[in-house]
């Protein structure tokens, strides 16, 4: 276990599920969703809820997401995990998860999401401002008073400051959104799918400069879930397995202002733990679903992560290696940009990656696709979760 | 095009954060310092960020820094329809410590990162005062 390398191959995710509509908008509570997706994911791994003896998810109406959502199922678990880092959340459950089952823990765990967002709008309910106002916390003291418009104004300060060091320009950022329409356009469960140009986004309004309109995830609804198992109960399953080959978090600041490098997030470090524990670099990657919540969120991960070296992110994106057909398939479902995003994606993520090395996604499939990565961000920037994923031939 | 500081969300009054507010009121701009480990930490806290000691000296700042990131805000944003477009930046202070604000005086499409600013007050209604920047020409 000390040699870096211990969650390598140990568990492996089993069965994925999720719900999203090109509407933005899908019925049921939030509890309900959850509910819906852990029986589709379960049905997915060939497993029932009888199997399950721990649960892990970071949202709930009252103060133990965990304990309530396993109440609310009538199970008892004996391993669960309520860590709520925003939407990084899902990649560090599985990493739990992972360790868990490889320790005899628990021995089959599901990961679970539901919000409504849009929904919520519509009715009046809900929304950042309203969270984000609660209470004498340091933001409302120390951020609030100036009128950063969050989530948004937190990422254009990031990218303000990458196009003062680096050179960074608005057309490098606007391809990213570019090549991850052109993955939305092959996936019918899209929100977003007529193809974008560069133009496009730099028409679109500006809601915090320099980030554009078209530089910001989605606000829809959607829900989804993964199973995990350990590696020998995996092979017996319905679908072939995903292995957690690596997994590794870094948070490093909870508000934007104690960021402590605007240009280098904590996947600089969860990125390399990672691959160390995986046995591979990045360069070995045939797909990656990094989260996209604003594009400079995946020009940082591509370069912490080591896709292209710190400062050549815009350089690395613009030459369109992130879309179709690109050396570096990156956010095959549409992202948060296009395809869902409600409040927090990093649950889409691990579950495009699984269905990705399943060979599952038909036309935006990447052929041959053995190792994956699923990358999650939380909070501002705050908490960076990587999650590299394998076939049964990346063993 | 700069605001009353009727629109603005108030600030609440933390107990790590009293004594600043408290300089305000004075307009004196104050950083919180360790004595025991010699450094200036922002935000405000009950102990030290860097040795968790509790022995902290409130000295007054230059108020003076660069503009180490900035965003500009356009009218009808998060701040209420009331406040035009406005730049909220991150400050480098010259002591070392980063904090954010908004840079106002200028047009705020011309607040870049790099800028010399100096803190200007702003009323806060209350008694106390915001810790704003302004280009330091």
């Amino acid at each position: 276990m000390a040699d870096g390398r211990g969650l390598r191959g140990r568990a492996a995710i089993v069965g994925v599920a999720d719900e999203v509509s090109p509407t933005g908008m899908i019925d049921g509570s939030v509890r309900a969703l959850e509910a819906r997706m852990i029986k589709a994911a379960l049905a997915d791994a060939g497993l029932s809820l009888a199997d399950v003896n721990g649960v892990a998810c970071n949202n709930s109406p009252g103060w133990a997401p965990s304990l309530e959502l396993a109440e609310y199922l009538g199970i008892q678990p004996r391993w669960t995990d309520s860590t709520q880092t925003g939407g990084s959340s899902f990649e560090i459950h599985v990493e739990h998860a992972a360790a868990a089952i490889a320790l005899g823990l628990c021995e089959v765990a599901v990961v679970v999401y539901a919000a409504t967002p849009r929904s919520d709008h519509q009715r009046g309910t809900g929304g950042w401002r309203t969270r984000q106002t609660a209470g004498a916390t340091p933001a409302a003291e120390w951020e609030l008073p100036f009128g950063l418009r969050m989530p948004m104004g937190a990422y254009a300060l990031a990218a303000s400051r990458h196009m003062a060091r680096y050179g960074t320009t608005s057309e490098q950022l606007a391809q990213i959104a570019v090549s991850t329409r052109e993955w939305a356009a092959m996936n019918p469960a899209a929100r977003l799918r007529d193809p974008i140009t560069v133009e496009d986004v730099l028409a679109s309004p500006m809601p915090a400069s320099p980030l554009h309109k078209l530089d910001c995830c989605l606000v829809t609804d959607g829900a989804g879930a993964v199973v995990l198992t350990g590696a020998d109960r995996a092979r017996d399953l319905t679908r072939p397995p995903a292995y957690v080959l690596g997994a590794a978090t870094c948070h490093t600041h909870s508000m934007i202002s104690e960021m402590p490098d605007l240009c280098v997030t904590g996947a600089a470090v969860s990125g390399p733990a990672a691959f160390a524990m995986a046995g591979i670099g990045p360069g070995e990657v045939d797909v990656a679903q990094l989260y996209d919540s604003f594009t400079i969120t995946v020009l940082l991960a591509l370069e912490d992560l080591g896709f292209c070296a710190k400062g050549e992110g815009g350089a690395f994106a613009a030459e369109g290696v992130l879309g179709p057909g690109g050396a570096l398939p990156t956010n095959t479902s549409g992202g948060g940009l296009a395809y869902t995003h409600p409040g927090q994606f990093g649950i889409f993520l691990l579950v495009e990656a699984v269905r990705q090395l399943r060979g599952d996604c038909g036309p935006r499939q990447v052929e041959g696709a053995e190792v994956a990565v699923a990358h999650g961000s939380g909070g501002v920037l705050s908490a960076m979760a990587t999650v590299v994923l394998g076939t049964e031939a990346a063993l | 095009m700069t605001d009353d500081g009727t629109t603005r969300v108030q600030p609440p009054e933390s107990a790590a954060g009293a004594p600043f507010w408290a300089g305000t009121r004075e307009r004196r701009f104050t950083l919180p310092w360790c004595r025991a480990c010699g450094r200036p930490h922002w935000f405000p806290r009950e102990v030290c960020p860097h040795c968790l000691s509790d022995d902290l000296d409130w000295r007054e700042a230059s108020g003076r820094g660069a503009v180490h990131a900035v965003s500009v805000m356009p009218a009808g944003g998060a701040g209420g329809a009331a406040r035009g477009p406005y730049a909220v930046a991150l400050v480098d202070l010259e002591e070392g410590v980063r904090l954010m604000t908004e840079v106002i005086g200028c047009d705020p499409e011309t607040v870049a990162v790099g800028l010399p600013v100096r803190l200007v007050w702003q009323p806060l209604g209350d008694g106390r005062h915001l810790h704003l920047f302004e280009p330091d020409r």
